[in-house]
Order: C-alpha cells, then sequence, then structure tokens
C-alpha cells in the first residue's frame, strides 16, 4: 500500500503545483497595486502638443464630466502602437471621454504618430520632461487611468491593453462608475 | 499568398499529427498492423508540413513582408539579414514554430531510422509524440498564429528588440529547443514503455542516444545564454537566477540526473521506475521552460506579452501532459519489475546519490522560481527571489555532489568498498588541500567559497584523472599494456571522463569569477586612468559612428600592463534607430588567467562618462569546461553500442541500425 502511495505522489505534488498556477493566472503581474487607486487625480495643467491643435487639458477637466480614461502614450512605444486599435474602439464606444498623455516625446513626433494612427483622443496634453507622468506615478508606458466624475482615480493598468482586457475589465470598471 | 501556404500547411499538419496520435496507438493495441504502420508516413509527411510552414515564416522575414503582423512586430528593412532569419524565432509565435519544426523533426527521425526498433514501440512513440504535437499546434492556431495578417500594412516594421540581436543569441534559442525537444523522446519512449508495461536495458540503450543529444544541445543552450548575459548586459556577471535562466537549468538538471539513471537501467536492471519518472519530469520542467518564460505567469526582463487566452490554454496542455503522464505513471510504474539488487555503497548508489542530489537541486530551483507566483496566489506581497536564496540552496547540495563525483566512478556495481576507493584518491585529496591552502593564504580577505570552490575543482578534476589511471592501470603495467588500454576504452567511458573533467574545469570558472572579481565604477574624463587589478586603463575618450540599424558611442581604452602596452578596448553603447532602446556591448580581452572587460556608459554634464572596468578571472575556464562537457557528450552519442545497436537484428541491418542510433 505504501509502495503504490509514492507513485501517486509526483502526481499529487504536479496537481497541487496546477492549482497555484491556476490562481497565479488570475493574478495578472502587470497591476501593480497603485499608491494613487482611490486617491483624488493630481493637480495639472498640460499644454497641447505642440503644433498640434486643441488647447490640452487639465485636472479640472477630469471633475464633473463623468467618467474619463487617460492614455500614456508616446511615438516611441512600441505596445502602444500594439494596443492603439483598442483605444481607438474604446474612443469610438463613447462610454468616457478619453486624454491623452503625451509622455515624454518630441512633438513632431507625436504628431506624426497620431497623424499616422488616426487620433482617437477627445484631448491631448504633451509631457515632455515627464512631470505630470511622475504625479501620476507612470513608470512604464502604455498606462491607462479610469477616473471617475469626482477627479478620483479608480483604476490603473500598465501595459498594452489587449481586446479581451477591453471587453472584459477596462468597460466594466467604466461602466461601474459611469452610474 | 505565402502567408497563406505557411497557415494552411500548420492545419494540415494539425490533422496529420491527430492521425499519428490515434491510429497508431490504437493499432498498437489491438495488433492491427497496417493501422501501427500509419505512423512512420504520417511522421515524415508532418515534418514536411511543418518544414513548409517554417520556410514560409522565414521567406515573409526575408522579404519584409508586412502585411504579416509577426513580421510588423519583429522585423525591420534596416535589419541585417542574420537577425531577419533569427527575427523568425526570436518572438513567440515564431519561437513555437521552431518548437514543433524541431519536434516534427525528431519524429521523422525516428520513422526513418527506427528500423530497429519493435515495431509496437516505435507506434506508440509515435503517437505520444504526435499528441504532444497536436497540443502544440491548437495552440498555435488558436492562440498564437503567426501568420495572421494586418491591414493596412504599415510602411515599414517595429523591430527586434535590440537586446536579441546578437549573434549569441541568434543560436541561443534553437540550441535550446534542440535541448528541450530531444527530452520528448525520452518522454515518448517513457510513456510508450509505461503503456507496454516493460522497461528492459535495450529500451535504456534506445532512448540513451536521444538523452545525451538532448542533453548537449541543452548543456550548450544555456551556455549560450549565459556568455550572452555576460557580454552583452553589461553588468560583468554571467549567471543572475532569472526565472528565464532557471527555466532552461531546471531541464538540465532533470535530464543530468536522466542520464546517469539509465546507465543504472541499462547495466543493472533496476531504478527503472525512477528512470521513467526522471525522463517525463525533465520533460515536463522543458515544457515548463518553453512556457514559463511565455505565460507571463512571472514577469522578468525577458517576458513577452502577456495574453490571458494563451495563459488559460497553456495552463490546460500543462495538466494533460505532465498530469497525464503522472497519472499514468501512477497506475501503470508499479508493474515495472526491477531484478537488479545493489548495495547502498556501489556505482549504483553513487549514482543514486547524484541523482537525488540533482532532483532535489532541481525542486530547489523550482521553488525559488515559482515562489513569487506562490506568494501571490496566497494574497501575499509581491516579491522575488534573487540570488541569496539560490545561492544558500544551490550550493550546500552541489559540494557533497561533487565530493562523491569523484568517488562513484571508483566504485563497482552492486556492491564496493568506499576505503579502498577514497585510498586511491589520496593523491586528489592532497592536491585539492594544497590549493586550499594556497588560495587561503593568497586570497584571505575573498569569500570562503573561493578557497572550497577552488578545492573543489581540483578534487574532481584530480579525482577523475585518477579514475582513468586507474583504469588504463597506468605506471602498474607497462606503458604499452595502458596504451593499448587506453584504445579499448569505450568511447561512453571517455564520454564520462570529459563530462567530469569539463565540470572541474567549469567549476575553477565559476569560482574564480563568482569570488575574485576586480571592478571599478567611475566617471572618467578623456585622458583619465584607473587601475584593476594591475591594469591600468586610460580612457581616450569616445566618439560616435553609425552601424547597419544603430547609432553607436564608441569609448577607447588603452590598456598597459607593467607599463607597457598591453591591449585597446573599444566598448561601445548603442541606440537602435527604430526602437530608441540602447544596449551595451561590453569590450571585452579574454586572456588565460581572466577577462578585461569594459563598458562605456553615458555622458555627464561636466563631459565625463560613466565606466565600469571589471577584471573577471578565469572566465574562459567556464566556457572552455562547458565545451568538453558537450565533447564528452558528444563522443559517447559514438559509442559503439550506439552505432550498432544492442539486441538488434543479426542479419546485415547494420548500416541502418548505426544511423538509428547516431540520429
Amino acid at each position: 500500500m505504501f509502495n503504490r502511495l509514492i507513485y501517486i505522489l509526483p502526481l499529487t505534488v504536479f496537481l497541487i503545483m496546477a492549482v497555484y498556477f491556476a490562481i497565479g493566472l488570475t493574478k495578472d503581474p502587470k497591476i501593480l497595486p497603485s499608491a494613487l487607486i482611490d486617491k483624488p487625480i493630481p493637480e495639472f495643467v498640460l499644454p497641447p502638443i505642440e503644433g498640434g491643435p486643441g488647447k490640452g487639458f487639465s485636472s479640472a477637466d477630469l471633475r464633473g464630466k463623468g467618467v474619463s480614461v487617460v492614455n500614456v502614450f508616446a511615438s516611441w512605444c512600441v505596445p502602444c502602437r500594439i494596443e492603439h486599435p483598442q483605444i481607438t474602439r474604446l474612443a469610438q464606444l463613447k462610454v468616457a471621454t478619453l486624454y491623452g498623455l503625451n509622455y515624454k516625446d518630441k512633438p513632431e513626433n507625436a504628431l506624426k504618430w497620431l497623424a499616422e494612427l488616426g487620433d482617437p483622443y477627445a484631448a491631448h496634453g504633451a509631457d515632455p520632461r515627464g512631470r505630470v507622468g511622475i504625479d501620476f506615478g507612470v513608470y512604464g508606458i502604455p498606462e491607462t487611468f479610469i477616473i471617475d466624475n469626482n477627479g478620483i482615480i479608480r483604476y490603473k493598468y500598465v501595459g498594452p491593453i489587449d481586446a479581451a482586457r477591453l471587453e472584459k475589465v477596462i468597460l466594466p470598471i467604466i461602466k461601474k462608475f459611469s452610474k | 499568398m505565402i502567408a497563406e501556404i505557411g497557415h494552411f500547411a500548420l492545419i494540415l499538419a494539425l490533422l496529420m499529427a491527430v492521425v499519428q496520435s490515434t491510429l497508431p496507438l490504437i493499432g498498437a493495441h489491438k495488433g492491427y498492423e497496417s493501422w501501427m504502420a500509419t505512423a512512420r508516413p504520417a511522421a515524415i509527411m508532418q515534418f514536411v508540413l511543418v518544414a513548409i510552414s517554417f520556410g514560409s515564416l522565414t521567406q515573409l522575414y526575408l522579404t519584409s513582408d508586412f502585411s504579416v503582423l509577426n513580421v510588423v512586430q519583429n522585423s525591420h528593412t534596416a535589419k541585417p539579414l542574420l537577425y531577419k532569419i533569427a527575427g523568425v524565432w526570436a518572438n513567440h509565435e515564431g519561437s513555437l514554430l521552431l518548437w514543433v519544426l524541431i519536434l516534427a523533426l525528431f519524429g521523422s527521425a525516428v520513422a526513418v531510422f527506427g528500423a530497429n526498433l519493435p515495431p509496437k514501440l516505435r507506434a506508440r512513440v509515435l503517437s505520444v509524440q504526435a499528441m504532444i504535437a497536436v497540443g502544440f499546434y491548437l495552440f498555435m492556431l488558436l492562440t498564437s498564429n503567426p501568420f495572421e495578417r494586418i491591414f493596412p500594412a504599415p510602411i515599414n516594421g517595429q523591430d527586434l528588440n535590440p537586446l536579441l540581436q546578437d549573434p549569441g543569441l541568434a543560436l541561443h534559442p534553437p540550441m535550446l529547443y534542440l535541448g528541450y525537444v530531444g527530452f520528448s523522446m525520452a518522454f515518448s519512449f517513457a510513456i510508450a514503455a509505461l503503456i507496454e508495461g516493460r522497461v528492459d536495458a535495450a529500451w535504456a540503450r534506445w532512448v540513451r542516444p536521444w538523452t545525451l543529444a538532448a542533453w548537449c544541445f541543452l548543456t550548450g543552450g544555456v551556455a549560450l545564454g549565459s556568455w550572452w548575459a555576460y557580454y552583452e548586459l553589461g553588468w560583468g556577471g554571467w549567471w543572475f537566477w532569472d526565472p528565464v535562466e532557471n527555466a532552461s537549468f531546471m531541464p538540465w538538471l532533470a535530464g543530468t540526473a536522466l542520464l546517469h539513471s539509465s546507465t543504472v537501467v541499462e547495466k543493472r536492471d533496476t531504478l527503472k521506475g525512477w528512470t521513467i519518472l526522471l525522463a517525463i519530469i525533465t520533460f515536463s520542467l522543458s515544457l515548463l521552460g518553453t512556457f514559463l518564460v511565455r505565460s507571463g505567469a512571472l514577469t522578468s526582463v525577458h517576458a513577452f506579452a502577456t495574453d490571458p487566452a494563451r495563459g488559460v490554454f497553456i495552463l490546460g496542455l500543462l495538466i494533460v501532459v505532465i498530469g497525464g503522464s503522472l497519472a499514468l505513471f501512477a497506475w501503470r510504474a508499479p508493474a515495472l519489475v526491477s531484478t537488479g539488487v545493489f548495495q547502498p555503497i556501489s556505482r549504483e548508489g553513487a549514482l543514486l546519490l547524484n541523482n537525488l542530489i540533482m532532483a532535489t537541486a532541481a525542486a530547489a530551483v523550482l521553488l525559488g522560481t515559482l515562489y513569487p507566483l506562490f506568494l501571490d496566489a496566497i494574497g501575499g506581497d509581491k516579491v522575488s527571489v534573487g540570488a541569496p536564496f539560490f545561492n544558500a540552496v544551490f550550493i550546500p547540495l552541489m559540494v557533497p555532489m561533487i565530493v562523491a563525483m569523484a568517488v562513484g566512478p571508483m566504485l563497482s556495481w552492486k556492491r564496493a568498498d568506499l576505503k579502498p576507493a577514497f585510498s586511491r584518491l589520496w593523491a586528489a585529496a592532497l592536491a585539492a588541500g594544497l590549493l586550499m591552502a594556497t588560495v587561503w593564504v593568497i586570497k584571505t580577505d575573498g569569500p570562503f567559497m573561493g578557497v572550497i570552490g577552488a578545492g573543489l575543482a581540483v578534487w574532481l578534476f584530480a579525482g577523475t584523472g585518477v579514475e582513468l589511471a586507474e583504469r588504463l592501470r597506468l605506471f602498474k603495467v607497462p606503458l604499452s599494456d595502458s596504451f593499448s588500454r587506453l584504445r579499448r576504452t569505450p568511447r561512453a567511458a571517455w564520454g564520462m571522463t570529459l563530462g567530469h573533467l569539463g565540470l572541474a574545469i567549469t567549476i575553477a570558472g565559476m569560482t574564480g569569477a563568482g569570488s575574485w572579481r576586480t571592478e571599478s565604477i567611475q566617471a572618467m574624463k578623456p585622458g583619465e586612468r584607473v587601475t584593476v587589478a594591475g591594469y591600468e586603463f586610460i580612457f581616450d575618450g569616445a566618439k560616435d559612428g553609425i552601424g547597419p540599424n544603430y547609432s553607436i558611442v564608441e569609448g577607447t581604452f588603452r590598456v598597459f600592463k607593467d607599463g607597457k602596452a598591453f591591449v585597446t578596448l573599444r566598448p561601445e553603447k548603442r541606440i537602435y534607430n527604430v526602437s530608441k532602446r540602447p544596449t551595451t556591448e561590453a569590450a571585452i580581452h579574454t586572456t588565460f588567467f581572466g577577462d578585461l572587460y569594459a563598458v562605456v556608459g553615458d555622458k555627464d554634464p561636466n563631459g565625463a562618462y560613466v565606466t565600469r572596468l571589471y577584471f573577471n578571472p578565469l572566465v574562459a575556464w567556464m566556457w572552455g569546461g562547458v565545451i568538453i562537457m558537450i565533447a564528452g557528450g558528444g563522443l559517447s552519442l559514438t559509442d559503439r553500442r550506439h552505432r550498432i545497436g544492442a539486441p538488434a537484428k543479426r542479419t546485415g541491418q547494420g548500416a541502418a541500425v548505426a544511423q538509428a542510433a547516431g540520429a
């Protein structure tokens, strides 16, 4: 009997590991606890991208106008390019006001990028030195923040948003805070 | 069009694999010869189809077809040809395609050259191979299609991650995968043996060449990865216990154990269940190694983008393959009867000790690699387990193993006595003791590990030498007798000797580089000088330049030894045009006693450059030792018994059999 148990041991150990793997999968390594979740947005005024349209945006724009999404992007950021279709889709769904924070970028490159791929943002602001980025705790773009009507940061995601994440995470959260 | 051909060939390969994984298996069970016979053509056809698919992707890369997403994401027209080709497998989807290509190659090798295998065993082995392949094809077609189109096609691609644009890393994945996938053969043979309920010396002899070849490739792959980290990451280190490195190291540890235990099955008809289990574990760790990096379950510098659908599929695949085979093991392995008996102190006992230590080491590395994942799962913090944990666990395991490694080969099979073995090793013990004392005197301030490492290296080297001398009865019989014994020594025995000597040299290199490194980090203005380990570095400033798809800042150091010009080092810092990401190209001058290693960094506002200068002792020994180990494995692979095949048919099939064993 004991002998038999020994042969079952490897399977048991593996199954326990598999359970941990399964739990590990439900936890996204990219959702890092942000000190800013459930905190008000930092105060800032961002100028428009130099030579581009619009007037930029500021923290005042993010309060009292429903749910907003701030997407931090740059022309030099390859994953930003990958997530761009999803960001565009998010804008087309008109569930939240979408702001683009152009991070540590050259204005001409940023404008070329927007011209090439399309400009989904209701407004964008330039943060060439990353000052506002620091206040937002940005450290690896693309990053996306969901901000509720009262200007409270409710969710932060680091990394490119894929179709599944947009559908299953981003949209439900926007919906939740739209009420 | 080419993308569609590649995609379609992949779908056909899946269908072929489905046929190959079912018909021969049922045929072998029911005794239908014609069903079993489908395995060989199916395996060959599968290879042809995957080769077409792989060729298509390569062609898309060569022609920079930016209507294909995978090419857009990983290539650029300005990329040098070598990296256009290497780009094929330097990404998630393409690397999987390489994986199945190698899998199908090995499967077809069994089909073509496996004429001496019993038909039932061959049918089952090929079926199990095809099952693995089905899992991979489905994974690719459902979640990771390399041939996905993109519309509208961009004008140019996003270029390959600059860190990967390196000759060492162009070769690293194919080597690693030849190792990983090579262990799939041992796995398939193990599963087929469990289904058949029979493991014997002949089985062990069929499995052994595959295990040996896989081990050689994996050893090369791990070493290439380490070498790359050494010269490309620019930190002067060569092993970081990074999850990705661990992922390749775990199957190596388990595979090394398998290599040793299969000898026992072959020679002594015992340790069968254990060897089967090791074959399953080794391949499971290879699978884990393939996927751990990509699933996003673990984050690392190397990690690829996370996609939840992929993660779920990978987990499912792991549960089916690993869970299924371990369940089969639990059910069938108790029926395997071992006939050989042995005392704890014997060659078998020593090999078992090696196995237990290697397996424990693999388990420890696994625990350390997955610990952050476990902790996160139970709601703890995000942590990463670093080098201190691994060093604290790994080194104490390796010390007794290396002590035992010199003794093991001196013991006889079945029953042995330790005393005569140790008494014959007095010379090795003396040499190790002397060197340890010398190191202790010279490097009193150095880490104590240096003393231990030096002692172990000499002990193992000298111990292996003593064993060789004993085998040749050197100085006990006339030299001509020794010489004829030398010539009659089987190549497998030479393989063991070389493998152990190589490891001894590698340990010496690791000890030197790990314990006695000298480093100096500073800001230097042109004309300034710094002395590192007796070498005087004069910084001549840096100038800008242009490479094929990057711009360069190249620093120049003139190095003087004892006032005489010794060498000029030109480290580079590259900024890649497309991604704007920098890479460090360390300048390394290798000498017998150590590497001079220079890195130039950013310029500060005062016009000074951050420079890092190292003297890394004995690094070349590390790589040299690995090459000797691989040579040992290769030599053992050409051993007569693999070429001839043991209980092979007596009729004139020698040639086919020889090829089968060598494949």
